[in-house]
């Protein structure tokens, strides 16, 4: 159920910026949530579906992009990036080395918005 | 017919939570208040370790705590028998605290009178992490029968908190926790991040917990 304030978050979002720019139907919605994430794409829409009733975003398509993980290996610094299933396994594509750090891969954003 | 266009927003979600929060914590800056939070599944001892780090450094600070708990006020009596100021937040249902939760809890607090505050998030590994409460310092805990995989389970928290205490090592020898690949799985999402072992039944290890932690406050003073 964390989906529910994060759902409430998009809406509120999406709403500021599609009476910001007097769009009058919100089709689809882009959003990149980050591998590491615990955001499920279905709860999401359906949070949204219930939430956005009667509202310019209703009937809105989420478009859930997952971004990848990114590591920075310890012994080499190269950068790479790896599945959420890679998390304890992945290994460093220049020198092969497991130690590495971690980058990225949690953040969420809305990236953009389909509106007519 | 009107056309469809595709309109740029690049927005953080969330960013409302994380601006309550940032002044929150900039509110209790300048009363020179230190916030932790703890965040663990339930049962794993966040009350036992709040209970424990109060009796340990009562000669040194002021300190309350702020109780969050989906229902009942079980940990705030807890902590108010012990003889500490304590506010009980009930969610009602909701999975974590967030920064407008937190702010009613210290509204209800005297914060001149308080140099660290303690709050004790919702038991959950999962919700708690993405919603910023305001702390200055964000404490994970983990026990040792919940067993030493759960960075590969539960990786946001592991890789956002700022300090790990690993609780119950009074019980380890009768559980399968593997410390090493505890260790290197969290390493390997939060390098920095000191690991306290410790057992807060027997007082084992509370030691360098507070002498850090106590630390960490002084150090964020004028």
């Amino acid at each position: 159920m964390h989906e529910l304030p994060v759902t409430k978050s998009i809406l509120q979002i999406v709403l500021r910026h599609a009476e910001a720019q007097g769009v009058e139907k919100v089709h689809a919605i882009d959003l990149s949530i980050g591998a590491l994430s615990d955001l499920e794409a279905e709860w999401l829409q359906s949070y949204f579906d219930h939430l956005s009733k009667d509202t310019l975003a209703e009937g809105a398509e989420l478009r859930v992009h997952r971004s990848a993980l990114t590591f920075k290996c310890e012994p080499c610094a190269r950068e790479y990036t790896a599945k959420r299933e890679e998390l304890d396994t992945a290994t460093c594509p220049g020198c092969g080395s497991r130690d590495a750090a971690l980058m990225g891969g949690t953040a969420y954003t809305v990236e953009s918005m389909e509106a007519e | 017919m009107s056309d469809i266009t595709l309109i740029n927003i690049k927005e953080e979600i969330l960013s409302e939570n994380r601006e309550l929060a940032a002044r929150l914590r900039s509110d209790l800056d300048e009363k020179s208040v230190f916030l932790v939070n703890f965040m663990s599944s339930p049962g794993s001892g966040k009350t036992s370790l709040i209970v424990r780090t109060l009796e340990h450094l009562k000669d040194q600070f002021q300190m309350a705590v702020i109780e969050g708990d989906v229902d009942s006020a079980v940990d705030a009596e807890r902590v108010a028998g012990e003889g500490f100021p304590a506010v009980q937040i009930k969610t009602g249902g909701s999975c974590h605290l967030t920064a407008a939760m937190v702010e009613k809890g210290l509204d209800a607090l005297t914060l001149e009178e308080i140099d660290l505050l303690f709050l004790e998030n919702i038991g959950n590994l999962i919700c708690p992490v993405g919603s910023d409460t305001g702390a200055h310092l964000n404490v994970a805990l983990l026990s040792i029968p919940e067993g030493d995989d759960k960075p590969l389970k539960y990786p946001k928290i592991f890789q956002t908190a700022d300090a790990f205490v690993v609780n119950k090592t009074d019980v380890a020898d009768f559980f399968d926790f593997d410390e090493d690949a505890f260790r290197r799985r969290v390493g390997r999402l939060n390098p920095e991040a000191p690991i306290f072992g410790l057992s807060c039944k027997t007082g084992d290890g509370v030691a360098p917990w507070c002498s850090w932690l106590s630390d960490r406050v002084g150090a964020k003073r004028p």
